[in-house]
């Protein structure tokens, strides 16, 4: 019964979703404030069928109804409780669910936090986003129903499957699914800017916490991920290239270009149609990220099901979508005046030129995702692009992004004296250099180089944002003065950005110092053998049954002792079999630290009580991820920035603009 | 052309350039690193380059696979149900490996006809079937049934 009331609940939602989409568009079109009224009604509407729907199929997995097919796949009754409601966006089925779910989230909250937007423009956004719901939960309804029952019922679940019954992974996909769908914000306000032909200040303003909010989540997201698959997977990596990995990545990427520019349109009206373009792609990546997981085209990790009539309707979709709005971009954009002019040299084209690097490295991302595809499409034979190429690719394009980033904070806008900055950097540039040349030099082998360009360009950010911090500083009197910055207005957008910048610093030494100095060995080992590893030495201990709630596993124990003979750390990977699902899988023992992770993992029996395992020391692993943290955390300052919330005087938010506005056309 | 544009002009160049220069690298990167797959029919047939990174894939054949002393260095055979190619691996295979189940490797052909892995992947469905190796069986299955077929007439 309650199965039926969810996908009833689905249907109506799906209804509500029709009437968002088209009524209030057609009554801001032709001035009917009863039309454009319901847009706020019809967003409410939508989100608690949707709700009411997830619920019941939450309500499907606690109460272990296998005879639902969805919960009879990835349900069971052994489940531990917590498992059971991430079960529901286990597979693909239920994470279409929460897409949609959290699609209707964000259009409720636009509603709600959007009440000093004119009644019009809210209600093209709304309707914008009613239209990309009707994708999906037609989408669902048409293609993958996570209600369709099966009979007879078995009377046990299939489990989900026990790479997934983790936290890290209970938590990774909603996050990620918030800062995919979080896009289709920043991409709605694009489109109802391109309908109404008002594209200004004002709409950057109304935009850009909301994109800001999205990429936050993107990028915990996709640290999440990361994290995951490092200590879950059981071989020490974080990032693999993988097409769906990518397909995080690339939104990530132009979203990242997306908060940049935006912030060059709202300070400056410039760059407006570039800004409208990167909202319209950043979006679309997102869609093709998802068209890549879903239709299985791709050989993924993440990949669930394989199936051409999904993948086709995803694909027509994904036509409509990018095809449409890129349409309605080269129709209305010509009309888009041009904004506040600027110099050749100043922070404005510091901005666009990390705007355009971003766009290249999302571009080899793309090629590097799609080229198995294309080669296979066009009969060249089957190909996978490696790791390495990924990787030099990023080692190119990432000292010119950091070297422009060192610099953007410092510059000014409109009109920036080249050797001033020059003069200002002096110090930065001294110390990056001093500070690489001098890690690199002593031990001059193939990966202290990569390390010292990789500290240098870490010195080059930190020293630069804190050159910023000063010159910000020589204004304000005092410790008062200081104190009272942190509150005043605009704060949390510069606060926001020298975190966040600083993550990016932690990031690169973190990676740099894992690819390269990294020590991994494969070993056999038998009881009471010992083996020295990176200055510490591990001894087995050997390996034991133990058991958990769903599964039998091979526990091991490996002492870990450092140079003086102290012991540090005691590990106890494990072998897992699950009891459902009967697959082995690896359960890392890790040491974590804040200067190196010790991460050992359990290969397999080979009698006798020996075992092979898998040995590993990590320098700094964990920077990447305090990277990743510190980026979120500081787009969530800027995102909560005051002014964001003062924006009730509109006039004082267009003035700017209109004035640039103004003198443009005086002198044209 | 004023000066000032003339110094424009050669900016935004020296950018384009720079642009250029990088893509240029980046795609020859892509030239090198990309890895083609080929089928044990296809690297027994001689069309697989030796010396360079390739995939193979298929299935693993039951009873073929060796452990040598060391615990570690492993050989093993994988066909697709044609054509069968020995594959030698030292390190620890994927929880999902198993004798009977679809696999791609990556790594180089010796001479020797040897494959040498420097990586073996299994994924982490047991019911999947790596695309690839799926479109060899078939093709395997394809050719003998219109074999068969042929006889038949």
């Amino acid at each position: 019964m309650i199965p039926e009331l969810g996908n009833f609940a689905l249907i109506l939602a799906l209804c509500l979703a029709v009437v968002l989409a088209t009524v209030p568009m057609i009554g801001s079109l032709n001035n009917t404030p009863g039309w454009v009224a319901l847009a706020r009604p019809a967003a409410l509407g939508q989100f608690t069928f949707l709700l009411i729907s997830f619920a019941c199929l939450v309500n499907a997995f606690l109460s272990n109804d296998f005879s639902v097919l969805y919960v009879a796949q990835n349900g069971n009754s052994q489940l531990p409780v917590i498992y059971k409601v991430s079960a529901v966006w286990g597979a693909h089925e239920g994470s279409l669910l929460l897409w949609a779910l959290i699609l209707g989230t964000w259009t409720v909250a636009v509603s709600l936090f959007s009440r000093k937007l004119p009644a019009e423009v809210l209600a093209r956004v709304l309707s914008v986003m009613g239209m990309v719901s009707i994708g999906f939960i037609s989408f669902m309804l048409f293609t993958s129903n996570p209600f369709d029952r099966i009979f007879p019922a078995p009377l046990e679940g299939g489990d989900l499957n026990p790479l997934l019954q983790d936290f890290g992974l209970a938590v990774h996909p909603p996050m990620l699914y918030m800062g995919y769908v979080g896009l289709s914000v920043a991409f709605s306000f694009a489109i109802a800017a391109l309908i109404g032909g008002k594209l200004d200040a004002a709409w950057a303003r109304w935009s850009r916490p909301w994109t800001l909010i999205a990429w936050v989540f993107l990028t915990i997201g996709i640290t999440l991920g990361s994290w995951w698959a490092y200590y879950e997977l059981g071989w020490g990596g974080w990032w693999f290239w993988d097409p769906v990995e990518n397909a995080s990545f690339m939104p990530w990427l132009v979203a990242t270009a997306l908060i940049h520019s935006l912030a060059v349109t709202e300070k400056r009206g410039a760059f407006k149609r570039w800004t409208v373009l990167l909202a319209l792609l950043a979006f679309s990546l997102s869609l093709l990220g998802t068209f890549l997981v879903r239709s299985g085209v791709l050989t993924s990790v993440h990949s669930f099901a394989a199936d051409p009539e999904r993948g086709l309707f995803i694909l027509v979709f994904l036509c409509i979508v990018i095809g449409g709005s890129l349409m309605l971009y080269a129709w209305r954009a010509p009309d888009v005046t041009s904004g506040g002019k600027f110099d050749l040299f100043c922070r404005e084209t510091l901005l666009l030129g990390n705007n355009v690097l971003l766009v290249v490295i999302t571009a080899f991302v793309l090629l590097g995702t799609l080229a198995p595809l294309i080669y296979d499409a066009m009969g060249w034979g089957k190909i996978s692009v490696g790791f390495p190429w990924f990787t030099a690719m990023f080692v190119i394009f990432t000292p010119f992004l950091v070297f422009l980033m060192g610099m953007g904070p410092l510059a000014r806008w409109k009109k920036q004296d080249p050797a001033d900055l020059a003069r200002q950097l002096r110090i930065a540039l001294l110390v990056s250099i001093g500070g690489g040349v001098l890690l690199a030099l002593p031990l001059f082998h193939k990966g202290s180089v990569s390390m010292g360009l990789a500290v240098a360009l870490s010195l080059w950010v930190v020293s630069s944002l804190l050159l910023s911090l000063r010159q910000r500083f020589r204004y304000r009197k005092g410790l008062s003065g200081v104190l009272k910055d942190f509150g005043a207005r605009g704060s949390g957008s510069y606060y926001g950005m020298l975190i966040a910048h600083l993550g990016i610093a932690f990031f690169i030494i973190g990676i740099t110092s894992v690819t390269q100095f990294d020590v991994e060995q494969d070993i056999r080992m038998s009881p009471g053998q010992t083996v020295d590893l990176a200055g510490h030495t591990f001894r087995f201990e050997g390996a034991k049954a133990v058991r958990g709630p769903n599964y039998r596993a091979d526990q091991g124990t490996i002492r870990v002792f450092n140079a003086d003979g102290k012991e540090v750390a005691v590990l106890s990977p494990e072998k897992r079999t699950y009891t459902v699902q009967t697959r082995p899988m690896t359960e890392a023992g890790i040491d974590a630290g804040f200067l190196r992770d010790i991460y050992v993992s359990l290969g397999e029996t080979l009698g006798n009580g020996d075992w092979s395992l898998r040995l590993y020391y990590k320098p700094l692993v964990r920077w990447i991820w305090l990277g990743g943290i510190l980026m979120g955390f500081g787009g969530l300052l800027a995102a909560v920035d005051r002014r964001y919330r003062m924006a009730s005087r509109p006039e004082t938010v267009a003035a700017p603009a209109a004035a640039e506005r103004l003198a443009t056309q005086s002198r044209s | 052309m004023t000066p000032k544009r003339k110094k424009r002009m050669m900016l935004i160049g020296l950018m384009l350039a720079g642009v250029a220069i990088a893509a240029g690298f980046a795609l020859q990167a892509f030239n090198e690193n990309l890895m083609f797959f080929y089928t044990p029919s296809e690297v027994v047939a001689g069309e697989a380059p030796t010396g360079r990174m390739i995939r193979v894939g298929g299935l693993v054949t039951d009873g073929s696979v060796q452990r040598q002393s060391d615990g570690l260095t492993v050989q093993f055979d994988v066909t697709d149900n044609d054509k069968t190619i020995t594959v030698q691996y030292t390190g620890i295979l994927p929880d999902l490996f198993r004798e009977g189940q679809g696999i791609v490797a990556h790594g180089q052909l010796q001479e020797d006809q040897l494959f040498v892995a420097a990586e073996v992947l299994a994924k982490h469905d047991e019911n999947y079937m790596p695309p690839e190796v799926a479109d060899a069986l078939k093709a395997t299955h394809d050719a003998a049934t219109s074999d068969n077929a042929k006889k038949v007439n």
